[in-house]
């Protein structure tokens, strides 16, 4: 303690008489009231804990620091409670439950973590506390840990299943694709459409592809697809990057919004080794974005090809047609046989496989054109003359109508011998 | 008619003509139908550039879809 030992400004007097308690000065009478320096202005724990954390707070701005978790518990009140140690000490730590958004998943004991938040004190324990705002695991173990809850999640619920998969269609005329308008996924499928495909136009649908906003933009960017409906296939993508950067291909909202899609979908995420959670719902995963152009499209080859073959199996079946109609004539009562022969069995799967689309076609049109179709009593077409015996009925179906009519004789053709 | 739907046609077309299900009649009327859409798959293959668009929605909703600028 520093005493009055005398000074200039004070009455030469004093010294002199020795004055048992000197007259206290100013700076003296503030040590001796100070809060807590004597009995007297002791002051309460809560002072004293909030003084702590208001200096501790102050000397420490938010920080990260590095340690293992330990006794991780989720309580009741939706706040996480867990310890942060090293080999000789330990802090404890919590994430109030309105900052667990910025965290991918809870984590495990003994997780290595790096943790972003706030050193203060927990007055009712007089513990300091660290106040935890983000986190990430060595490894990215948080994200994983989310992304593995989540693809279980998705996966009970039939989101991955063979059986939702959908063909896609082999010549879209139209293509959207939902990705960064400025990005290199987006080059790559137009320099691969251009180069295969003929006659396609390519709507881009522009959303974010890293950062916090993608999922929201990405899912927006679908949404907008399939209320517009003019996209034959949906292409959702981005060129490669660091599995950080795809991470919004993994969140959950952006997985069903890409499940929703009303038409079939290509997942391009650009990264070979990591699949996302969106490569797994799409209807067809592409390693890349060119891959998955040349995926969407028939090149104008293949497309010309497929078109020579087609035209040589319908001249082919018509040749046939018009040389069946001679050897029916002696067939005849053959014709139930070779219905249930597997030949005709296979090709009428195959006609059934090729889709309802035959409904549209209809005799009438024929039938305009002056042709009559001729029915025996049971509804079965009579096709050559053999088909006909002279006294029988028959029914004769033209454009308007149908006449009854009775066969009086019959003249087989002398080219059909 | 896209060029999807032209051959799909042209596929149930073969299919049907090639099934021995058809009358001879109908089977002509096959062929013709057939010819034309081959017509139309060979002239929409031979033509045409890709096209890049953007999709842009308006206020109202309602979506255009109009020429994207700068595109590689």
């Amino acid at each position: 303690m520093r005493r009055r030992t005398g000074s200039d400004d004070s009455p030469s007097l004093f010294e002199s008489t020795r004055v048992p308690v000197p007259p206290p000065p100013p700076r003296e009478d503030v040590l001796d009231t100070f809060p807590g320096s004597s009995p007297r202005s002791a002051i309460a724990v809560s002072t004293l804990t909030q003084t702590a954390k208001d200096i501790l707070e102050g000397a420490f701005p938010p920080i990260w620091v590095r340690g293992e978790i330990c006794d991780f518990k989720s309580h009741r009140n939706g706040h996480w409670y867990f310890g942060l140690r090293d080999r000789t000490s330990q802090i404890r730590c919590v994430v109030w439950s309105r900052d667990q958004r910025g965290i991918p998943a809870a984590p495990d004991d003994g997780m290595q973590v790096t943790a972003f938040g706030q050193l203060g004190v927990y007055p009712a324990r007089g513990e300091m506390q660290f106040s935890v705002r983000r986190m990430e695991a060595t490894g990215d173990g948080l994200r994983r840990k989310a992304l593995e809850a989540t693809r279980l999640r998705l996966d009970a619920e039939g989101f991955f299943a063979p059986e939702r998969k959908r063909p896609l269609p082999r010549h879209p005329r139209r293509i959207a694709m939902v990705t960064s308008s400025s990005g290199a996924a987006l080059r790559d499928v137009i320099a691969v459409l251009r180069k295969r495909a003929p006659g396609v136009e390519l709507v881009v649908v522009h959303a974010a592809v890293q950062g916090d906003s993608a999922p929201l933009e990405l899912c927006h960017a679908l949404e907008r697809v399939a209320r517009w409906g003019g996209a034959e296939l949906v292409i959702i993508g981005r060129g490669g990057g660091s599995s950080e950067d795809l991470w919004a291909f993994n969140d959950e909202r952006v997985v069903r919004a890409l499940a929703a899609c009303p038409v079939p979908t290509i997942s391009a995420v650009g990264h070979e080794v990591d699949i996302s959670l969106c490569d797994l719902v799409a209807d067809h995963r592409a390693p890349t974005p060119s891959a998955a152009a040349e995926a969407a499209v028939t090149s104008r080859t293949e497309m010309s090809g497929a078109l020579r073959a087609l035209r040589r199996r319908m001249v082919h079946a018509i040749d046939e047609r018009l040389y069946e109609r001679t050897s029916r004539a002696r067939a005849g009562a053959h014709d139930l046989d070779a219905a249930t022969s597997d030949v005709i069995r296979m090709r009428s799967q195959r006609l059934g496989a090729l889709a309802g689309r035959l409904n549209a076609l209809s005799p009438l049109g024929t039938l305009d054109r002056g042709y009559g179709v001729a029915r025996d009593a049971l509804g079965r077409t009579l096709a050559a003359v053999a088909d006909f015996a002279p006294g029988e009925s028959f029914v004769l179906r033209v454009r308007d109508g149908e006449i009854d009519a009775l066969v009086t004789g019959v003249r087989p053709m002398a080219e059909e011998e | 008619m896209t060029v999807e739907q032209h051959l799909a046609r042209l596929e149930a077309i073969v299919a049907e003509l090639e099934s021995e299900h058809v009358d001879l009649a109908s089977a002509l009327a096959l062929f013709e139908e057939g010819v034309v859409c081959l017509r139309a798959a060979a002239g929409t293959i031979s033509e045409a550039e890709t096209r890049v668009k953007r999709l842009r929605e308006l206020a109202d909703g309602a979506f255009v879809v109009e020429e994207l600028r700068n595109d590689a």
